[in-house]
């Protein structure tokens, strides 16, 4: 099947440091559009097309525009957590095809480290406008990690996966992050300990944050962000670098029901969505950038997308297929993730970032000749309301 | 509640979806909603049907009596009403009656082995003060 080649990442920039203090989001924002803008050889006010969560120090639609200093013809605002970017990246794709914009900026900036925010560990404050969400789950001390330790508690239930298993996502990713010198200097600033490459063993040892989660399948909590340009194939065929072409995607949400299947995320609806979109299959995939909050999250995204059947991304994951230089399945998160490189709090930029560099071949954990990757995004908490959201990219 | 302790994040009311359950319990009585253009069941509460969109429906009084759906048992919280509880432990539990409530496995020595999810629960009511809400938690039926 013939693939759609109207929208192409042109641009992009992860800021590198993941200990940044003195800086704020928007500056992270700020500095890395200019870099990406500069990679594409596009100038500051070629963008007419502005994406933004809003969740930067609470300016978004309405004040984004006016920090950049740029008069933008198109404005989304979708806000749906780590996610984000691959909504917004898909919804640039859609737009500049149709014709309504040319050129696109999505950034992200998050100093969650330096704010010493307890992300995973936290719970509800009780604090602001009450819903019927905080009504109903505020009083009984759920932590961000223990959501997610329910998912993976009901997933070694129902289909008999193993600790060890699991811990494979982790061996896997750390292995890249350790090819990758920003991953390296993320995990020495944040003060891991152990700067190396891990075996399940290790995983399984490392401590218990909410069971069933160990330390080692937990992501960290960094500082950093970062910006994607897209832009439409007239302008993508005379910048800088080769383009990376969006050729299909899918979104969608999903909550708790009652007698509903919690081990099935939201990309059972969005994956298959996605991969029809592009007319490719999960078989053809090279690279595969899975949200890795946890490490449940990324086998859920990893069955859900169907990669493999559902339940059976225990032993999918065991083969040794994840890392960059084994065939047999795609290369997961070779920058090393958010559990080895950098979470700041919303990840989902730096699975396009890194999607990117594989498909024009500048990887630190390269997969030979590269052709299709999946972006696949995870927002919100995924043992109750999440949005799971997949962008799948071809090289030029 | 021990004395002294800091109280755990309550519900907050106005609330419209919500307050009706809160206040029964009260009374000690675990509410849900069926519809009755359709007959689903509908939780947690809202004014109107998630099934149909129907804005008829009734409340009912559950049992109390369920299994575990699955559950994580939380090691560290730094929240200063968790902070020094001790390992606990999070649940989804499934009623009889059809609906699933999050809420916490308690009564239980260790909660990591001593749960399990298919486990039969019942309520165990916690009151959070003298003429105040009081939480649905759970222990093993």
């Amino acid at each position: 099947m013939s693939q759609r080649r109207e929208a192409a990442i042109v641009g992009i920039h992860e800021y590198p440091l993941r200990v940044a203090p003195g800086v704020s989001s928007l500056q992270i924002k700020a500095a890395s559009a200019a870099k990406a803008l500069s990679d594409a050889g596009l100038n500051w006010q070629d963008v007419d097309a502005v994406y933004d969560t809003g969740t930067h120090q609470n300016i978004g639609g309405l004040g984004i525009s006016e920090y950049l200093g740029l008069k933008p013809d198109l404005i989304d605002t979708t806000s749906v957590g780590g996610s984000s970017y691959e909504f917004q990246a898909n919804h640039a794709a859609t737009m500049i095809a149709s014709g309504k914009a040319n050129v696109a900026l999505l950034t992200y900036g998050s100093t969650a480290h330096s704010d010493r925010r307890a992300i995973g560990t936290g719970g509800a404050t009780g604090q602001g406008s009450p819903t019927p969400f905080n009504n109903m789950e505020d009083p009984w001390g759920m932590t961000l990690i223990s959501n997610y330790g329910m998912v993976k508690a009901r997933h070694m239930h129902q289909y008999g996966t193993t600790d060890e298993q699991f811990a494979n996502i982790s061996v896997a990713t750390r292995y890249h992050a350790m090819r990758n010198p920003e991953a390296v200097k993320a995990m020495t600033d944040l003060e891991f300990v152990g700067v190396n490459e891990i075996t399940t063993q290790d995983v399984i040892d490392s401590r218990l944050i909410a069971w069933p989660l160990h330390l080692l399948e937990c992501c960290m909590v960094s500082d950093g962000g970062g910006a994607v340009v897209i832009a439409s194939k007239e302008i993508a065929s005379n910048c800088a670098k080769k383009p990376v072409w969006i050729i299909g995607g899918g979104e969608a949400t999903k909550y708790r029901e009652n007698g509903g299947d919690i081990t099935v995320s939201a990309g059972a609806q969005s994956g298959p969505k996605a991969f029809a979109d592009a007319g490719v299959t999960p078989g053809e995939i090279d690279v595969l950038m899975a949200y890795d909050s946890f490490s449940i999250t990324v086998m859920c995204m990893i069955e859900d997308l169907g990669f493999c059947a559902k339940g059976e991304g225990g032993d999918y994951v065991s083969s040794g297929i994840l890392k960059f230089d084994q065939s047999g399945g795609p290369a997961l998160n070779t920058d090393g993730g958010g559990l080895s490189s950098n979470h700041p709090g919303e990840r989902g930029i730096f699975l396009l970032l890194e999607s990117a560099r594989q498909l024009r071949g500048e990887s630190t954990s390269q997969v030979d000749g590269a052709q299709l990757a999946v972006a696949v995004g995870n927002g919100g908490q995924l043992g109750s309301r999440h949005s799971t959201s997949a962008t799948i990219l071809a090289a030029d | 509640m021990t004395q002294g302790s800091p109280l755990r994040p309550q519900p907050r009311f106005p609330e419209p979806d919500t307050e009706a359950f809160w206040e029964a319990t009260k009374n000690r009585e675990l509410k849900y909603q069926t519809c009755n253009s359709c007959s689903e069941i509908i939780f947690y509460p809202r004014a109107h049907c998630t099934a149909c969109g129907s804005l008829d429906t009734s409340w009912n009084t559950s049992k109390g009596e369920g299994a575990v759906y699955t559950y994580s048992v939380i090691m560290q919280s730094r929240h200063p009403a968790f902070k020094d509880l001790g390992p606990y432990a999070l649940a989804y539990v499934d009623l009889d009656e059809g609906f699933r409530v999050m809420t916490n496995i308690v009564n239980v020595s260790n909660p990591v082995n001593d749960i399990s999810c298919g486990m039969r629960v019942k309520l165990n009511w916690h009151d959070q003060g003298e003429g105040e809400i009081a939480l649905p938690m759970f222990e093993p039926a």
